[in-house]
């Protein structure tokens, strides 16, 4: 059982491509990025993976509440707004995964004593979200020009009943299978920055997931790199 | 367990540290190191063998790489920080290895000493002014800090007012401090700008490249009307021209300039001369 779940897994991990139908060998869906769309924000980025959008806007270094201000680092918000509602539980504990993360990799230290804003707007919801917020936090990041001492993504991986492993699961598949985690990988070494899981799943599925996560998380590093040479290429 | 582990290893090689060199003039990424010229040599595949011997085996060959705007000190490597183009330039007079840096796209601006901006009075307290650049926090202006200011001799500033001046004082720690004189106590045109005009505001790289020394549009700008024109390193920019319709085209085509290229400005610039 072990060997073949883990020959499923590098089975999904190789055949990864950023934008390809969805077969059977399960791949990362298709990715669109773009920048500096909205005028008042210092940076901007709209990220789609698949049929999931999610905006974000960041805003800094700018001022910060004297109750807020930390004398030695930037204070960073994460602000989630959900499509549709009122911002509840579930985004407040979205906003400190994406917080935690977001701190782990700017470089705070420059800005001392003043704000970092990241404010996302969810556009539509079709699985792997969390994974999608993080992806757009750190493209504003980088439009905004905030120094961040790494890039870093998130990927989605949802354990099936009876135990495939599927990357970017679509919201059907998260409802249906007995666990998702979700993974913030940077880009220099493909560390774990950050995970957060649900559900029911063994410690050698949590290692493959995370293999997986990795592998599939060099594509999303590909995928950087090409729409930011894009945007410098055009001045 | 060991095939995940390979499929990890696979991933993650082909990840190194490039040199400096071989990628100026390329976009780089935040997280990416740079290795400069002097350690390229023990790194290459065969280095550890043909390195010539030097006698003082400490010294560099090269002097000083000042590391610019984008870039940050990791151990002996420069570690890059910004999303941007990785720019040289060579040391004028030979000494040091010249200056390396991330010319990167950016709204916000961060006080920066010795920049001249253009600022706006927000408050008066006492003997300073608060005034707004942009930034994390208002500058301070000392109220003797004008030409020919002196205690009883206060210069007329109004909440409100545009001032063109640079920075003294401007590190993460401190409050910015700014002037509008030079070390001589001369103005140099720096001071409250005048009544009229407009402020508009743009993005920090078109003000670099307006300010770059060959910049064609502002001689074409030139051309078109006469104009009086500030820059402030801040993203702002003051006109004003003989009208309120010339002062607001040239606005418009100052703002536009970011994304034109340079047939469609000349189309543009001809079409405005003829009318």
């Amino acid at each position: 059982m072990e060997g073949t779940m883990q020959t499923e897994t590098k089975i999904r991990a190789e055949s990864g491509i950023e934008s390809g139908p969805r077969g059977p060998s399960c791949s990362l869906r298709h990715f669109a990025c773009e920048q500096n769309l909205l005028s008042r924000p210092d940076g901007s980025a709209s990220f789609l993976q698949g049929d999931t959008s999610v905006l974000a806007g960041v805003y800094g270094p700018a001022e910060v509440k004297v109750s807020k201000e930390i004398f030695n680092k930037a204070t960073l918000e994460v602000t989630l707004r959900p499509k549709i509602g009122l911002p509840g539980v579930a985004e407040k504990s979205r906003e400190r995964l994406i917080r935690n993360t977001c701190e782990a990799v700017v470089l705070g230290a420059l800005h001392p004593r003043t704000s970092i804003t990241v404010v996302l707007q969810v556009v539509s919801d079709a699985g792997s979200l969390l994974a999608c917020c993080l992806n757009a936090a750190c493209m504003a990041l980088v439009d905004a020009g905030v120094p961040m001492r790494a890039l870093f993504c998130g990927v989605t991986c949802a354990l099936d009943s009876d135990g495939t492993l599927l990357l970017d699961p679509t919201a059907k598949q998260e409802k249906e299978a007995r666990a998702v985690l979700t993974f913030a990988l940077d880009s220099v070494e493909r560390k774990l920055l950050m995970s957060t899981t649900k559900g029911l799943y063994s410690d050698a599925e949590l290692q493959q997931c995370l293999a997986a996560a990795q592998a599939a998380s060099q594509h999303v590093f590909r995928f950087y790199r090409e729409s930011l040479q894009r945007r410098y290429s055009k001045s | 367990m060991a095939e995940a582990a390979a499929v990890v290893a696979e991933s993650l090689a082909g990840y190194r540290a490039r040199a400096a060199r071989a990628v100026l003039e390329q976009v780089v990424l935040p997280g990416e190191e740079l290795l400069l010229p002097e350690q390229e040599d023990g790194e290459g595949p065969g280095g550890a063998g043909e390195r010539p011997l030097r006698l003082n085996a400490g010294a560099r060959s090269r002097g000083r790489v000042v590391c610019g705007p984008g870039l940050r000190r990791c151990g002996d490597r420069l570690l890059v920080t910004k999303c941007g183009r990785l720019r040289h330039k060579e040391p004028g007079s030979g000494s040091g290895g010249g200056v390396y840096w991330v010319d990167s796209q950016q709204k916000r601006y961060v006080p920066v000493k010795g920049d001249h901006v253009i600022g706006i009075v927000t408050a008066k307290s006492g003997d300073i002014f608060k005034v707004d650049v942009g930034g994390s926090e208002p500058a301070s202006l000392s109220y003797l800090a004008f030409e020919g200011a002196t205690k009883r001799n206060r210069p007329n500033v109004q909440v409100g007012d545009l001032i063109y001046g640079q920075f003294v004082v401007a590190n993460k720690d401190m409050e910015p401090e700014m002037v509008c004189i030079d070390s001589c106590g001369r103005a140099c045109g720096m001071g409250v700008i005048g009544q009229d005009g407009l402020l508009f505001k743009v993005t920090l790289g078109l003000i670099r490249r307006l300010l770059a020394p060959d910049c064609e549009i502002l001689q074409e700008v030139g051309k078109l009307y006469p104009l009086e024109i500030v820059f402030g390193m801040n993203g702002r920019i003051w006109v004003k021209a003989k009208t309120i319709q010339q002062t607001l085209i040239l606005a418009n085509i100052l703002e536009a300039c970011e994304h034109m290229t340079a047939d469609q400005r000349k189309q543009i610039f001809s079409r405005l001369a003829e009318s």
